[in-house]
């Protein structure tokens, strides 16, 4: 064994991850260890709040996944409550979904994502004629393609560089082996990334039309607040959703013409990483886009199922009210468990954080001891990624048209063969082909509400169990839904009108997680054995394959319910 | 001051990208208006960014969410790119960063020493303090340490959001990892406190922008807020104000009222007692508020706001409408009688009035503040 490389801060991602790989004397990475170093509490700080405004504080766990925490909270006192919400709200929240997984996926490639398959400084050697005639060959609907427009980016960047204030590219791997794309393919894609960064703030308005603003929209227990009024001009009427619409279009032109065409010509100088960081093999979707109701799940269009060894022949059912299948581990968390307790099921959540880390400032942390501030979620005792990934097999492996089509056209672009999927390249790619799926899905989802109207349908809200005297004096729920990052879940338990417990299991702490009772890793530290590093000092591979799952810490990172109290005694609707 | 003379300034970089004078002094108009500015500044601005270089910024990211990082890149007026390209060094931002790991960590220790006393730092996110600050740790440091060491020779810091400004939600009771912002841990320093979960994008950047055109801090309040950017209660400006002064409300979610667009105050808005610029420039470009999409104001802004509800319990009283624009004034103006019961500010319209007119006469001292 030879080297220990630590990365701290993994930087473009969300919150505060450290990793450390062990290399052994060819440069590869023989173990790895993925540590979450931040911690906030907001379950305890939930305990004893109204249930409903659980979604506000929950919104706040991630400001770049916003909405999905909202989300699944409302959900989990909605089924605690029983209550239903009318098809207006469920298509409205839909809409703000698949709003965000499109936004927040494109963000991801471009502004997280790219950098480490782009060479901005190779892009300063390319010739704009050339990476006009490029981008023209590469998406031929791309109206900004023009030699002129490269040549005055071009101009930019070289003023930028020469200015000697680099700022957020000071201190990149460029030059670096690992760095396969042609100037012009760098310089297109440096063009990409401004140009998604504008288009950005567009799309999100969606969010502001519905919810108010954005980050952090504004959900409702029972619907969503945004009334309609098809014939007033101070409720959702003709005007905004005209103004959705061409958002939802604008969107569209991205997708197809900027983002999938860029994803698939950066992916042919790397068809390499389709054999790296595939990992552990285990996939598991909750399922999301309601088609009747968040209850009928068989309805869903993002289908639900876990995937076990890579096996798409075989999806098998998850239930997350079964206390014997999602359970959480400590025994490499900053917790502790009472004596004889290895593995605990939300609803028996025990809260007991312990540092046991090194005091700061240190060097390295220990993989045999506690390591990470994030629990090891295990899925029958499985660990499992979740994520755009495992969303796209289970939706390919259960037969769905929509993702059958979309992986089909993709692997045979780049010619390769399904198991291509299982890596880190297969990860990056599964990210673009779902962002394609969202925005029809999102028009699709657009078109039903304005068929809904057309019916005569404007409500939004069910308030028949707003008042707390509505409410029984114990109930108990759960929520879930697909957060950009992976499956995401919520459970709640509310007694006397009050939050008595709130537990959230996050996509990127089943992502991130440490190692178990068993030994094994996570999904990240999982995904990084055996990589061949080409320079230890610049470990650009990791942040290939880590980057590859769009970490999100602060998500991640938060803590279980208060005390350990047996909640399982009640009826789970 | 010599190392930062020595690279391009804005004017250089904007011209260098082909954008000619007359371009350039009309984007300095269009960032006049945006910071709500007379037409005589403008000048003031063109020669602040024909002559200064960019500003270099180290953005730390302590306990939080990222709201305010991606609050900022929505901002329309000046875009992101801009700011990040042509007016700002963003030397630091775990967020946004190309370097990782300890080049990343160099990048920041480079600033602090090559612009010792030239760089602003700007913290999103606030520190844990319980426990010795385990809590969050950059690099295998605490982000309590990592905050102080790069406050001491900065020029100034900004308070992103209300994690930075006020504690937000992690230090909602009860604030299981003593997570303190930046105020109560830093002394030494001039701290702007921006507060919003997150605040508004062109608050922002419209605090960057002006930084960058006066080369000082905007003027601030007692919480050390900009007064341009939070001097009045959304209330006061909102565009459902009349209904509330009609006595039309929303009584329920998704009611005739709620249709109409009606007040929100008894669905428990908390626009009534809270300062910020939602109601005057929107959210997301303008495109709407909270309020404006039917929802109420939950007064993100506002200090300990987390611990002040149920959300959606009305306000049991609310400062008298009209009398102050500034929190300042409140004490001047109204001194103990500042809050009154909401019954009592139903019925006084002679009392509202009377605060309007006091109101209006204090308006050349309001100008002479801007």
């Amino acid at each position: 064994m030879a080297t220990r490389v630590v990365v701290d801060p993994v930087t473009r991602i969300e919150g505060h991850l450290r990793v450390e790989a062990m290399l052994d004397e060819r440069g590869v990475i023989k173990d790895a260890m993925s540590s979450g170093t931040m911690w906030r509490g907001l379950e305890v700080i939930l305990k004893g709040r109204d249930p409903r405004d659980a979604w506000a504080f929950c919104e706040r766990i991630c400001g770049v996944c916003t909405t999905v925490h909202a989300l699944a909270s409302v959900r989990a006192v909605e089924n605690a409550l029983n209550v239903k919400v009318p098809p207006n709200a469920e298509i409205i929240r839909n809409i703000m979904f698949l709003t965000q997984q499109v936004q927040d996926h494109v963000i991801h490639f471009y502004h997280l994502h790219a950098l480490d398959w782009v060479d901005i400084v190779s892009a300063l050697k390319a010739d704009p004629a050339a990476t006009s005639a490029l981008a023209q060959k590469v998406s031929p609907s791309w109206p900004l393609a023009s030699t002129g427009y490269f040549k005055d980016l071009a101009g930019t960047l070289k003023k930028f560089v020469d200015s000697g204030q680099l700022g957020l590219f000071q201190n990149g791997y460029w030059g670096h082996p690992a760095y396969k794309l042609p100037p012009e393919a760098n310089l297109m894609a440096v063009a990409h990334y401004l140009e998604a960064l504008k288009w950005q703030k567009e799309i999100i308005k969606i969010h502001t039309i519905f919810g108010g603003k954005n980050p952090h929209p504004n959900y409702l227990v029972g619907g969503m607040a945004s009334a309609i009024s098809m014939q007033g001009d101070n409720a959702i009427n003709m005007e905004r959703l005209d103004y959705v619409k061409t958002l939802i279009q604008d969107a569209m032109q991205v997708v197809e013409n900027m983002y999938i065409p860029d994803l698939l010509a950066v992916a042919s100088f790397y068809t390499e990483w389709a054999a790296i960081g595939g990992g552990l093999g285990n996939y598991m979707v909750y399922g999301d886009v309601p088609q009747n109701g968040i209850g009928d799940v068989s309805q869903f269009r993002m289908p639900r199922g876990v995937i076990l060894n890579k096996n798409l022949s075989d999806v098998l059912p998850l239930d997350l009210t079964d206390a014997g299948q999602v359970q959480e581990e400590v025994s490499h968390s900053w917790y502790q468990y009472p004596e004889g307790k290895t593995a605990l099921h939300p609803w028996d959540g025990i809260t007991d954080p312990k540092y046991s880390g090194p005091k700061p400032p240190y060097k390295q942390l220990d993989e045999n001891a506690k390591y990470s501030w994030l629990k090891s979620p295990r899925w029958k005792g499985n660990a499992m990624e979740v994520g755009p990934l495992a969303r796209m097999l289970v939706g390919f492996a259960s037969g769905s048209t929509d993702h059958k089509e979309v992986v089909t056209e993709a692997l045979g672009a780049l010619k390769v063969p399904a198991t291509a999927l299982f890596s880190t390249l297969g990860r990056t790619a599964a990210r673009g082909l779902e962002t394609k799926l969202c925005v029809h899905w999102l028009m699709a989802e657009y078109d039903k509400l304005i068929a809904n109207l057309k019916a005569g349908d404007s409500a939004t809200a069910d308030t028949s169990r707003w008042e707390p005297s509505s409410w029984p004096a114990e109930a108990k729920g759960y929520g879930f839904t697909e957060a950009p990052r992976g499956a995401l879940a919520h459970w709640i338990h509310i007694k006397d009108t009050r939050i008595e417990n709130y537990q959230i299991v996050v996509p990127s702490t089943w992502n991130a997680s440490p190692k178990d009772s068993k030994g094994q890793h996570g999904a990240y530290e999982s995904a990084l054995l055996n990589t061949s590093m080409a320079d230890p000092k610049r470990p650009l591979e990791i942040l290939r394959t880590i980057h590859s799952f769009d970490p999100c810490l602060a998500c991640a990172s938060h803590v279980f319910g208060p005390n350990g109290e047996k909640l399982a005694e009640i009826k789970v609707r | 001051m010599e190392s930062l003379l020595r690279k391009a300034t804005t004017y250089d970089v904007l011209r260098e990208h082909g954008i000619d004078r007359r371009q350039f002094v009309k984007f300095c108009t269009m960032m006049a208006g945006a910071l709500g500015l007379e037409a005589t500044v403008v000048p003031q601005i063109v020669e602040a960014l024909e002559t200064k270089p960019r500003l270099p910024v180290i953005w730390l990211h302590g306990l939080e969410c990222t709201c305010c990082s991606e609050s900022f890149i929505r901002s329309s007026h000046p875009i992101a790119q801009d700011v990040i390209l042509n007016m700002i060094s963003l030397d630091y931002d775990d967020t946004l960063m190309a370097a990782a790991g300890f080049q990343a960590e160099e990048n920041r220790k480079r600033i602090m020493k090559d612009y010792a006393g030239q760089y602003v730092v700007a913290v999103e996110g606030n520190a844990p303090t319980a426990d010795g600050g385990v809590y969050c740790t950059v690099g295998g440091e605490t982000f309590l340490s990592i905050l102080e060491e790069t406050t001491a020779n900065a020029k100034a810091v900004i308070a992103w959001g209300s994690c930075a400004s006020n504690g937000c939600v992690q230090a909602a009771s009860p604030n299981p990892t003593g997570a303190k912002p930046v105020r109560k841990l830093i002394s030494h320093k001039a701290i702007v406190n921006v507060p919003g979960c997150p605040p508004i994008a062109e608050v922002m950047t419209g605090v960057l922008t002006y930084i960058l055109t006066f080369g000082a801090l905007p003027e601030l309040d007692r919480y050390g807020r900009p007064k341009m950017f939070y001097g009045q209660r959304i209330h006061d400006k909102c565009y459902r104000r009349a209904f509330f002064d009609a006595g039309q409300f929303v009584e329920s979610w998704d009611d005739d009222g709620a249709k109409k667009g009606w007040c929100l105050y008894k669905m428990g808005c908390r626009g009534p007692s809270t300062y910020n610029s939602c109601s005057t420039f929107k959210w997301n470009n303008g495109v709407s508020y909270p309020i404006g999409s039917g929802h109420g104001c939950i007064g993100c802004s506002e200090e300990n706001f987390w611990d002040n509800g149920p959300f959606y319990e009305r306000l049991a009283s609310i400062p008298v409408p009209g009398i102050e624009s500034t929190p300042d004034a409140i004490g001047k103006v109204a001194a103990g009688a500042a809050v009154i019961g909401v019954g009592a500010h139903f019925i006084s319209s002679v009392v509202r009035q009377a605060a309007q007119k006091q109101e209006k006469d204090e308006t050349p001292a309001k100008e002479e503040g801007r």
